[in-house]
């Protein structure tokens, strides 16, 4: 395990898939999928303010917004067909969602690759969620200087 | 032990029979029509590693391209011994009809399919228009994975020599008809300039020389079916230049997009030499010293 430390909240979230046998796990991504919140209608009618993450095989998009209190709120949208991409994004947004800035800042890279997920995802697309993390970063990063 | 297998039929589609392989294919009606064949295993092929446990055709099992056809170490498909050891555990025969669908117009179905032939599985098809037609058309799905048995799939060694090209026979094949699969800003190399995130997958942009453009999709019409015969030959020969005698290599990224090439060249126009480049993009945009070419032409 890396030096770094997890948020709670994602040491949570990676306990849970390492507690379970690979062969749930791949359910329990499918449940971070089904739990990803709807866009709301203002981005779902203006896709324009989201940005897309082409490193994801299937078209992903997000937006992040920083409450005047520091809280990042976090938006994705991603087609049903691609339950992977989704679920991905799920555990990126019970993960981080309402955290502060420099807690999502202090995530570290390689969380991804702390699920357990590598055998039966494949580091290809791991990579789409690093990507997504990765966006996420640099959109705070992007509007705090 | 004498056993004694009787194939299953082929389908007798009428848009089918003007393929040069009418019986690599079958129709969304023929699987609904045959699912309780015994003989007949149907296997979900997907981009989405999670698609299949969100719903599938009942019975299908689940074949996926990253975890299960790649040796993890070799950056190879697996080998005979591992290939036979995942067949059986998916109930699968040497006498299998194996019917592949997937996501995505079929191209990891394609792919999977490329694959087997690689082992020289004898009764593969691809159950035209995948995933899509088949909920499209609201026939039956679930969640369950089937259980079958074990089998005892022989173990068949690989053959590499026909339907899969490597990068030194790429090399020694320029000047000869190549086809990159690949959008077209992939084929002229424009790059993402992302600030943090280089190109995935490649160091530089741009296509083998040569290589003419016609990407995969334009064989795929809307319900993600193959496209007639004609306007697979207006694509293919008219506008591409390709005549069926042709030694050709088709190519994209990893070589998935470019096994639904693969098999329309091969098996619905009935190219004879056709060749997969699964090395594709991510090798030969990698590689020391390789030529490529860069912008609109080939």
């Amino acid at each position: 395990m890396t030096a770094t430390a997890l948020h709670p909240r994602l040491q949570e979230i990676a306990g849970e898939f390492n507690a379970v046998p690979e062969s749930e796990r791949l359910q329990l991504l499918l449940e971070f999928a089904q739990g990803l919140p709807p866009l709301p209608a203002r981005y779902a009618t203006q896709h324009d303010l989201l940005e897309p993450v082409p490193e994801c095989q299937t078209p992903l998009f997000l937006a992040v917004e920083i409450d005047p209190d520091a809280a990042v709120h976090l938006f994705f949208d991603a087609p049903q067909e691609a339950p992977t991409t989704r679920g991905f994004a799920g555990i990126l947004h019970a993960g981080l969602d309402g955290l502060s800035a420099d807690e999502v800042l202090a995530t570290p890279d390689e969380f991804t690759s702390q699920l357990g997920l590598q055998h039966l995802v494949s580091p290809l697309r791991l990579r789409g969620m690093a990507a997504m993390l990765g966006r996420i970063k640099r959109q705070i990063r992007e509007r705090r200087s | 032990m004498v056993r004694w297998t009787v194939a299953l039929p082929y389908d007798s589609a009428a848009k089918f029979a003007d393929y040069a392989h009418p019986r690599m294919l079958v129709t969304t009606e023929w699987v609904a029509g045959h699912l309780e064949d015994p003989g007949l295993v149907v296997a979900e092929s997907d981009e989405d590693v999670l698609l299949y446990e969100t719903g599938h055709i009942p019975g299908a099992v689940k074949l996926d391209w990253h975890t299960e056809l790649n040796d993890p170490v070799t950056r190879d498909y697996v080998d005979g011994a591992a290939f036979a050891r995942l067949m059986s555990s998916k109930g699968i025969t040497r006498d299998t009809t194996l019917v592949l669908y997937g996501d995505r117009n079929n191209w990891w179905a394609a792919y999977a399919l490329w694959v087997c032939s690689l082992f020289g599985h004898p009764d593969l098809r691809l159950m035209d228009g995948g995933r899509a037609k088949w909920f499209a058309e609201g026939r039956p799905v679930t969640t369950e994975a089937p259980q079958r048995p074990l089998t005892d799939y022989p173990v068949v060694e690989r053959d590499d020599t026909q339907i899969r090209a490597f990068q030194d026979q790429v090399l020694a094949h320029l000047g000869k008809p190549l086809i990159d699969v690949r959008s077209p800003g992939e084929y002229t190399g424009e790059l993402l300039h992302m600030p943090d995130y280089p190109q995935e997958g490649a160091l530089r942009g741009g296509h083998i020389p040569g290589a003419k453009s016609v990407p995969w999709s334009r064989a795929a019409a809307e319900d993600a079916t193959f496209r007639p015969r004609a306007e697979l030959e207006a694509i293919y020969q008219d506008e591409a230049g390709l005549r069926p005698d042709d030694d050709v290599v088709v190519y994209c990224r990893i070589g998935e997009r470019s096994s639904h090439t693969w098999f329309v060249l091969h098996h619905l126009l009935g190219y004879p030499h056709v060749r997969n480049y699964d090395g594709s993009w991510t090798e030969w945009g990698n590689s020391v010293r390789v030529p490529i070419t860069r912008g609109e032409n080939p």
